[in-house]
């Protein structure tokens, strides 16, 4: 792999990746993919997992970074590791499972067996190994780990930044995020995966791309009620509705002011599709907690994308990873209120439904425009791809962090400035 | 059992069978509406991901349909605003493998498995399953109650689905 990413001359990345335009080989190109993995997914932090799923110690899930498979995992002290899926003898994983609980783990070819920090705990026959090796030296590979409001982050760079260094300018936008826990913790209750055939930063610029909602995901529209699809896609003429840069590639789309901060009601009636819901709530919550879960079902009214590959989008998590140059995995991570009303997390599950998924609503007519983007792109290698929507009314703030209108390209614009900058380094 | 009993028996089940195939034929030709037809209004349909789950309602599913989400979803792949449904893959499929579940008054429970052959710009994609029908004979007409299409992949990732298991 090394190998390959030093033939990319960085020199020429500047041509290829103008603040407007980009050029469509950086979709396709497979010495540019290689790059990527060294340069960014094996560089910077990448997110792994959300607490929750690791309630307990031996809780693991495991999941591949770039290539490399890891395994996140709460040890005996509480701690949670993030390692190297693979026996340091001849490299077989050491786990195969998605998820589960385990006291250690042992490759399945000769037996070597680790515990839950990764240390080699036993291998058998080791006469063989007396004055050759020391078991000591011998753990399965530990990543960095960072945790911010439960989410966990690792790295393979033992030099990275801090993580609330790295997150700066989106950590108050998780902090607000979070909320639609409607004071119980957030809980990942679930998930949609699926894959596309399409470069892993078709799906980046999505999450920050308002422009394409009510074209793409018109016929997910047409089957809510009114009500909601008019405040869904009110963004479109709204001048509160906004998109903003914030630093190291993270950036931010606005489209329901009225729910960034959930603990601040406005008092609008709630919506007359959750009125059965808030009447069944009501016989065992006050009026104020009725109306804090209520507005919460559909989460938060911003998209917030963490480059590179989580974002927190409205009631979910989106998580992205590359597979090759031109197909992309997505998980669409449900959340719940952990210990919270059981009616109001089961709306929640079938509002994730609805969208999410390969058989949702609106994630396969997002999958079909991301595929044709993939295709078309390679008509025209010198005809850029556009992300210059919104030049002409963007303003910089003091702290650096650009807005534009909703339906701007202003967080697209930010990915790729963070994507050069990391290739280039 | 009687010899009465085990007629009843075996003429329940061949009629569900060819209810099943009809069902297939059905969905393979997007005959969605005249499917839509062949629901009890109180039944669901039901792609879960949890291998093991039997609590629908608690769980996160690829599609857990009531009488209105599967209106709702013929719609979408029939109105032409869906870019996924509009441009879908062609479908053959195969139903085989047919036990019987269960078997009580008036209501059959059948498990088969399916195979699915999707196929979209060049490219062929299988999605297997083994399905569960509950079908009502109550009003003397075969009714579904609930289908489930347990997907053998289904916590692995998909790839986009524009049509119906």
């Amino acid at each position: 792999m090394s190998d390959t990413w030093q033939t990319i001359e960085t020199s020429t990345l500047r041509g290829r990746v103008e603040t407007d335009r980009i050029a469509p080989s950086l979709y396709y190109d497979p010495a540019l993919f290689e790059a990527e993995l060294e340069r960014i997914f094996y560089k910077t932090w990448i997110w792994v997992a959300h607490e929750s799923e690791l309630p307990n110690p031996g809780d693991f899930r495991t999941t591949i970074i770039g290539r490399q498979p890891v395994i996140v995992v709460r040890d005996k002290t509480g701690a949670v590791n993030v390692l190297q899926n693979r026996c340091r003898h001849r490299g077989a994983t050491v786990c195969e499972e998605h998820k589960g609980n385990a006291k250690g783990f042992t490759c399945p070819y000769h037996s070597w067996s680790y515990a839950l920090d990764g240390t080699l705990r036993a291998l058998p026959y080791g006469d063989g190994y007396e004055g050759v090796c020391e078991k000591g030296d011998l753990p399965l590979e530990k990543l960095r780990v960072g945790i911010y409001q439960g989410l966990i982050f690792a790295s393979f760079n033992k030099d990275i930044e801090p993580l609330e260094d790295f997150l700066g300018g989106a950590k108050p936008w998780i902090d607000l995020f979070m909320k639609q826990g409607a004071g119980y913790p957030v809980k990942a209750n679930g998930e949609h995966k699926f894959k596309f055939k399409g470069n892993w930063k078709i799906q980046l610029e999505n999450t920050t791309d308002l422009y394409h909602f009510p074209v793409v995901h018109k016929s997910w529209m047409k089957s809510i009620d009114d009500e909601t699809a008019a405040a869904i896609t009110s963004f479109m003429t709204s001048d509160e509705a906004f998109c903003r840069s914030l630093g190291n590639g993270h950036s931010l789309a606005v489209l329901m002011p009225e729910l960034v901060d959930l603990d601040q009601d406005d008092g609008a009636p709630l919506p007359e599709r959750f009125q059965e819901l808030a009447a069944q709530l009501a016989e065992r919550h006050t009026p104020e907690e009725v109306r804090r879960i209520v507005r919460s079902l559909m989460g938060v009214g911003f998209n917030l994308n963490l480059f590179p590959n989580l974002a927190l989008s409205m009631a979910f998590f989106r998580v992205l990873r590359p597979i090759s140059a031109e197909e992309t995995e997505i998980r669409h991570i449900a959340l719940a209120m952990d210990g919270g009303p059981d009616e109001a997390n089961r709306v929640r599950l079938r509002i994730h439904e609805h969208f999410q998924g390969p058989f949702g609503f609106g994630s396969p007519d997002d999958a079909e425009a991301w595929e044709r983007v993939q295709r078309g792109a390679h008509a025209g290698p010198d005809i850029p791809i556009l992300v210059n929507r919104g030049l002409n009314r963007e303003t910089t703030a003091p702290n650096g962090e650009k807005t534009a209108h909703a339906t701007d390209e202003t967080g697209m614009r930010e990915a790729y400035a963070q994507w050069r900058a990391m290739m280039e380094a | 059992m009687d010899d009465r009993n085990v007629l009843n028996t075996q003429e329940t089940f061949t009629r569900a069978v060819q209810f099943i195939w009809r069902e297939a034929e059905m969905l393979d030709r997007r005959e969605y509406n005249a499917w839509l037809d062949l629901w009890d209004p109180q039944g669901y349909y039901v792609v879960p991901i949890d291998p093991n789950t039997t609590d629908f309602a608690a769980t996160l599913n690829y599609a857990y349909d009531d009488h209105h989400m599967r209106e709702m979803r013929v719609q979408r792949m029939t109105s032409g605003y869906s870019a996924s449904a509009s441009d879908a893959a062609r479908t053959v499929r195969t139903v085989s493998r047919f036990t019987l579940s269960s078997d009580a008054a008036d209501t059959v429970e059948v498990k088969s498995s399916q195979i699915v052959v999707a196929y979209k710009r060049g490219a062929n994609t299988i999605f297997a399953a083994d399905l569960t029908h509950r079908i009502s004979f109550a009003s003397g007409e075969p009714k579904l109650q609930q289908k489930v299409i347990r997907l053998i992949d289904s916590t692995e990732a998909l790839s986009a689905v524009g049509f119906l298991l």
